[in-house]
């Protein structure tokens, strides 16, 4: 009995301390809440039919920004607590255990839970509405997208509190993580999290490739397709061919840690910079990933508030394939200092400053975008402007970073913290915001408040700039990243404070968000027009938030900015009147793609913890519910006239 | 009603493609582990006996399961191909070129 305590105490952690303490309970409060809520108001049945079981990219959509919304927390949280630590030297406000876990969590919460739902909710939300379809080209595997990738994130997350998280930085690097160094459930928890998520991924990227192939509405040629839909084609692609290669270096290390071989370790014939390699080879199109969607929708937010058509399509098309190819071809950059040689060094610090030039076309493009508009500075205007100088200094300090023997000296220095904050942060969390006010009307009905929108806008953005940009010299001071603690008398303690300020004052801005989006709920102006923005492309044609079928009748394409130029000739959104309505195919829902990844979940806690057997019932459980999808022949049904009459009646539209 | 609408066509009988592709693609990965677990060949020798069952596994899968050969209007897949052929021409030969660094070193 003694024993089986002692276990339970360490397994959840109970001995830690009061972080853990206070997460358990916030955690336990959370739960309780929302069990209390939905059976106080009998809201079970709802959130399972409307919700769980939907395969609408809509819905999909919104469930994928709600999940990357409560990660911005999740991984935000973790930063604000790594900042109060870094605040003064010889702080001990967390333990060198605990400030490496939650480093860890923070970046891999942030890549992987934050930016990429956030970005594939922004697939969901606008692409099949823009390219003029009812849904995507495989419904059911989105369901299935989505569901994996929330266990996955659940799995991580649950790590803070049992059995500790991961601790070898969010890229994992061997062979710190093999057993021998790191043992624990901690590395396999990043690893298993990873894999599954990243088998919801790929199936994005095959999902989106296909849907902008085959389902674009007549007339529209891949050289009519909104900016949006282009830079979602372009990702996808990469998606395809990068997380392969993430799949197999985790892979790979996952079999080291559970079954002993020997691919990363230092003896045995391992190469543990193999697996850096590896890593690379999927971390760097990974970052082109998260910032190719904002670029397209940067370009439709800047040409519909410039009330412009955007300068330079085609430049921006080659651009963004430019940039897509070209990512494949330098990610050594991110381990010049292994000393691979001169002839590799500069062949890969030359292809990282090619990159540079079509993302330059892009901002010119974007600047000449606005020249002569009729400018509108909205809430989701200003993020977008607010992109271009911040990611400007993140890309600029990105080529000082491509000098191989420069390089030697920034490299893992807060130099190179400020740098990925820089692009990451001012380039995607500040596309993200943009988006999210660009498309909130469109995805909920509601506008998000403009007021609160330019005090969310510049508190963030001015935060973001004391936080991050005080850490390039940092850098340059000699201040080296993912150490816990420092001695006084560098001259860092006045920086770092500074630094810990911008980055509250980033949670204020953070707060003021989510105070926007509680108070529109309640008080924001409806969207009764479906087009709140003179919008230019056919998202804006259908009613906000869209039937659940978007277009009752799909609409004929006949150049760029498709509903620019349907409005401009005043042609109805239904067609002509005469045209009657016909019965619209939809696929059912289901509940399968929900319940196999509670398998997938628990096949991934059996990996973690080497509980063989609750792998296999988890692996079993998958293979059964793929089984049953094989012989389910009903998958599919018809809207009669009817009911769209009736929709589209009421939305003022017949 | 309204069949004609999907493009897509449905397959017909029993699948027996499908079922020789999972045969195929399970006998090939269990050739590489007995290779690699149970024999006592120089390593050399493993590795290529292995490159080529990966081939052979990229055919079976192609041909056998995704429908390579299969399009209505536009074969899609043929830039995909060649852009796998880049991706793959990255990966190996550029990891090939990046790893030898250990030669210098050592």
């Amino acid at each position: 009995m003694h024993g089986v305590v002692n276990w339970a105490v360490h397994f959840f952690m109970l001995d830690e301390g009061p972080l853990i303490w206070l997460s358990d309970f916030l955690i336990i409060c959370a739960s309780l809440g929302i069990v209390g809520v939905l059976t106080k108001f009998r809201l079970w049945k709802w959130l399972w039919d409307e919700w769980l079981t939907t395969v609408d990219h809509k819905k999909i959509g919104i469930m994928y920004m709600i999940a990357a919304i409560l990660m911005l927390f999740r991984g935000g949280t973790d930063g604000l607590l790594m900042r109060a630590q870094l605040a003064w030297p010889n702080m001990h406000f967390l333990s060198a255990d605990h400030y490496d876990q939650i480093f860890t969590t923070h970046g891999t919460i942030m890549i992987l839970f934050m930016a990429m739902p956030a970005i594939i909710g922004f697939f969901n939300v606008a692409v099949p509405l823009q390219i003029g379809c009812r849904d995507v080209a495989f419904p059911y595997l989105n369901a299935i997208s989505f569901w994996l990738f929330f266990f996955a994130a659940m799995l991580f997350n649950l790590s803070f509190v049992v059995g500790g998280s991961p601790d070898g930085g969010w890229t994992s690097y061997p062979p710190y993580v093999e057993n021998q160094f790191d043992p624990g459930p901690g590395e396999n928890y990043y690893l298993v999290a990873l894999s599954i998520s990243g088998i919801g991924t790929i199936a994005t990227g095959i999902n989106f490739l296909v849907t902008i192939l085959r389902m674009r509405a007549p007339g529209m040629t891949f050289m009519r397709m909104p900016m949006f839909t282009w830079s979602v084609f372009v990702t996808s692609v990469i998606i395809l061919f990068a997380f392969p290669v993430l799949t197999v270096a985790l892979g790979l290390l996952l079999i080291d840690r559970d079954f002993g071989s020997h691919f990363f370790t230092v003896d045995g014939g391992g190469a543990p910079m193999q697996y850096v390699n590896l890593f690379w080879f999927w971390g760097h199109p990974e970052v082109y990933i998260v910032i190719l969607p904002i670029f397209g929708l940067m370009s439709e937010v800047i040409s519909t508030f410039s009330h412009k058509r955007i300068f330079g399509y085609s430049a921006m098309v080659v651009s963004m394939v430019a940039i897509a190819i070209l990512s494949f071809v330098t990610w050594v950059h991110h381990f010049f200092t292994m000393g691979a040689g001169p002839g590799v060094n500069s062949f890969f610090g030359v292809s990282t400053m090619a990159i540079a030039i079509p993302t330059g076309v892009k901002v010119f493009n974007w600047i000449f975008t606005m020249h002569k508009g009729r400018l509108e500075f909205k809430s989701a205007m200003l993020w977008s402007l607010g992109v271009i100088p911040n990611f400007l200094i993140g890309g600029l300090t990105g080529v000082m970073l491509a000098v191989p023997p420069a390089d030697y000296q920034y490299h893992n220095s807060y130099f190179l913290i400020a740098h990925f904050h820089y692009t990451l942060i001012g380039g995607t969390v500040f596309g993200v915001f943009s988006g999210l006010y660009y498309w909130w009307p469109k995805m909920f009905g509601v506008l998000l408040n403009e007021k609160l929108g330019r005090w969310h806008f510049w508190t963030f953005m001015i935060g973001f700039n004391i936080c991050f940009f005080p850490q390039f010299f940092l850098g340059f001071m000699g201040m080296t990243r993912r150490m816990y603690t420092y001695p006084a008398g560098y001259g860092w303690g006045v920086v770092n404070l500074i630094s810990t300020i911008g980055a509250f004052l980033m949670g204020v801005g953070f707060i003021i968000f989510v105070y926007n989006v509680l108070w529109s709920a309640r008080y924001g102006e409806r969207d009764t027009t479906g087009d709140p923005w003179d919008g230019r492309t056919l998202e804006w044609a259908t009613t906000s938030p869209a039937p659940h079928y978007n277009f009752a009748i799909i609409p004929t394409v006949k150049g760029r900015d498709a509903w620019w130029l349907m409005k401009q000739s005043g042609e109805p959104i239904n067609g002509p009147k005469d045209v009657p309505f016909r019965p619209i195919h939809m696929p059912n829902n289901s509940g399968r793609p929900f319940i196999m990844s509670v398998f997938f979940f628990l096949m991934g806690a059996g990996f973690v913890f080497q509980w063989w057997i609750l792998a296999i019932i988890g692996f079993v459980g998958v293979l059964i519910c793929m089984a049953q999808r094989s012989f389910e022949y009903d998958d599919s049904h018809y809207i009669p006239v009817e009911e769209i009459e009736k929709t589209e009646a009421a939305a003022g539209r017949l | 009603m309204e069949a004609k609408e999907h493009k897509f066509h449905r397959e017909e009988g029993f699948p027996w493609k499908h079922i020789l592709g999972l045969f195929l693609s399970l006998l090939l990965t269990a050739i590489a582990f007995w290779l690699a677990l149970a024999t006592h060949q120089p390593p050399a020798l493993v590795i290529t006996i292995i490159v080529i069952l990966g081939v052979g596994q990229l055919l079976v899968q192609l041909y056998l399961f995704m429908h390579f050969t299969e399009s209505d209007d536009r074969a899609w897949q043929v830039p995909a191909i060649y852009f796998g052929l880049f991706i793959v021409f990255c990966v190996v030969g550029g990891s090939i070129w990046i790893m030898t660094f250990k030669s210098i070193v050592a």
